[in-house]
């Protein structure tokens, strides 16, 4: 039998499906191409490019302070950090010193997005392996957290609050207040979440022993963030290169030596309580004083080479630049965490069965825009 | 042992279900703790911060003056091209020729909210208004022209 051309049974008797692009329990429009053998998976091939915008391309073409909106296009979910790292690397190459007010703005908004992308995932980790009812928690606390970003930022995913040397302007005077609010909310709900999800007895079924990623094949691999943690490597780049000050705070770096998808859960929840604790550290010794630091109006960067790593939810961002000098950039790129976890995926399903891919997928928590940028 | 284990499980496993029915439940009967907003019904009394970016929009005062100078700063920090002001020579009462502005066109379509424009406006002229429905039957009703019909400079503007 031929499909588009091509035979769907291969000579050694495997059955290739394509999964995706539209795949309802895919997250945006990942294509996988599958080789079966009844029901295991022989070989996974991603096939990339639906959603390529050519953000690499077009920073080059924008100064140091237009490029910065653009990587909320990326992964959307993490935005906050990833317009976070693009302010570095210009702060970085300048040599500007940002002041303390707006360190641990950065620190508690960027805080707040992880918490809220973590939220998402566990909304469609429950949705993706068939259980409804745990999004609308999970989304009652990650509307709260929106809000706060719309009242602060002016808008709720897409924040664009971050200028080279700062933030855009001061927070609302009730933004403590505000932020205790939602962290209470949390804290108060949390057990909430056990309840539901984690306990539940088929969905722990469904997660435990699958998708098996070793502590090799993650470092081997390249994967960062919550997915390589699951798996034993120690990554996290906020405790490893801190920036924006977050050598000054306490908290723990989740890593669990289990590398299945159970751990990657267990490492995502672990994590959202390590962001609640950062936040409560600096909510109530928030500096006073300036927000932005003074930059000439058309930044220039000195010739060379700049390197910055941020850890957005999902892993390691980082922004590499290099200036010729001139007011844009004269190469940029991104090393984005999901393109590399993604590479997780074919080995982890590798030998399992075609619903357990599901299953990883969903805990390996992919966004689709930040793989082909 | 087996037994045990067998009926251990079974015990555990409707324990765990139980556990999250008695949590809906919860939310079943106490119907004060649902949150859902009911939007296109709830308008008049939706409370949309006041920083929140929905569309670049130009104050007018009573006597339909801005505070435009046409310096197209806005135009130059756009990074998508939204902006195009079209300026043109005024004659001033006192005889001097001017550079005042013609049309400001904004196109809402290619617009992404970042806001920069306003940053980057010195003299105040426009701001991020707080209107998000923006949803219209053909494109080209997304190109504006924000001021208004034989709107002037407000004096003490330029200088």
């Amino acid at each position: 039998m031929k499909l588009l051309g091509e035979d769907i049974v291969t000579e050694t008797g495997e059955f290739i499906i394509n999964m995706g692009p539209q795949h309802p329990s895919t997250h945006g429009v990942l294509h996988l191409k599958i080789w079966l053998d009844g029901e295991t998976i022989k070989k996974i091939e991603p096939h990339l490019g639906y959603i390529h915008r050519s953000i690499e391309k077009m920073s080059e073409k924008m100064s140091y302070r237009q490029f910065i909106y653009l990587t909320s296009r990326m992964d959307y979910l993490s935005a906050h950090m990833n317009n976070q790292a693009c302010a570095l690397v210009v702060e970085k190459a300048l040599q500007v010193e940002v002041p303390e007010r707006a360190k641990a703005i950065r620190i508690l908004l960027a805080e707040l997005s992880r918490i809220g992308s973590h939220l998402l995932w566990f909304a469609s980790v429950g949705l993706d392996l068939g259980g409804v009812t745990p999004f609308f928690y999970a989304f009652r606390e990650r509307e709260a957290i929106n809000s706060l970003m719309e009242e602060n930022c002016g808008a709720r995913l897409t924040q664009n609050f971050h200028v080279p040397g700062g933030i855009l302007e001061d927070v609302n005077p009730d933004f403590q207040k505000r932020v205790k609010e939602v962290i209470k909310q949390l804290k108060d709900n949390f057990h909430e979440y056990d309840e539901i999800l984690t306990g539940n007895v088929i969905f722990q079924n469904r997660l435990k022993g699958v998708g098996y990623l070793s502590k090799e094949d993650a470092i081997s691999l390249g994967c960062s963030g919550p997915t390589a943690r699951a798996s034993g490597v120690v990554c996290d780049i906020r405790k490893s290169n801190p920036y924006d000050g977050y050598e000054k705070l306490e908290f723990d770096e989740v890593v669990l030596t289990g590398g299945d998808s159970w751990a990657r859960y267990q490492v995502r929840m672990a994590e959202m309580l390590q962001s609640i604790k950062i936040i409560e550290q600096m909510i109530d010794n928030m500096p006073e004083g300036d927000i932005v630091a003074k930059t000439k109006n058309v930044i220039k960067l000195p010739k060379g080479e700049f390197y910055q790593r941020v850890e957005t939810a999902r892993g390691e961002l980082g922004v590499y630049i290099v200036s010729e000098g001139a007011a844009t950039p004269y190469r940029c790129k991104y090393r984005s965490p999901n393109f590399a976890n993604l590479s997780a995926i074919p080995i982890a399903a590798k030998g399992g069965k075609i619903g357990d891919l599901i299953a990883i997928m969903a805990t390996v928590d992919l966004i689709i825009p930040d793989i082909d940028r | 042992m087996f037994i045990k284990e067998y009926f251990g499980t079974i015990f555990n496993s409707v324990k765990s279900l139980l556990t999250g029915m008695k949590l809906t439940g919860y939310y079943f009967t106490h119907q004060n703790k649902i949150i859902t907003e009911e939007y296109p019904d709830n308008r008049a009394t939706l409370i949309i911060p006041e920083r929140f970016r929905g569309e670049v929009i130009m104050p007018h005062d009573e006597n339909n003056e801005h505070r435009c100078t046409g310096c197209q700063s806005c135009e130059l920090s756009c990074p998508n091209g939204t902006i195009k002001i079209i300026t043109q020579q005024e004659i001033q009462p006192d005889g001097k020729k001017k550079k005042r502005i013609h049309t400001w066109v904004y196109h809402l379509d290619m617009c992404t909210m970042c806001g920069m424009c306003v940053t980057a406006c010195p003299t105040e002229a426009i701001k991020m208004g707080n209107e998000f429905e923006h949803s219209v039957y053909d494109k080209s009703q997304l190109k504006k022209i924000l001021n208004k019909p034989d709107s002037k400079l407000k004096q003490g503007v330029e200088d």
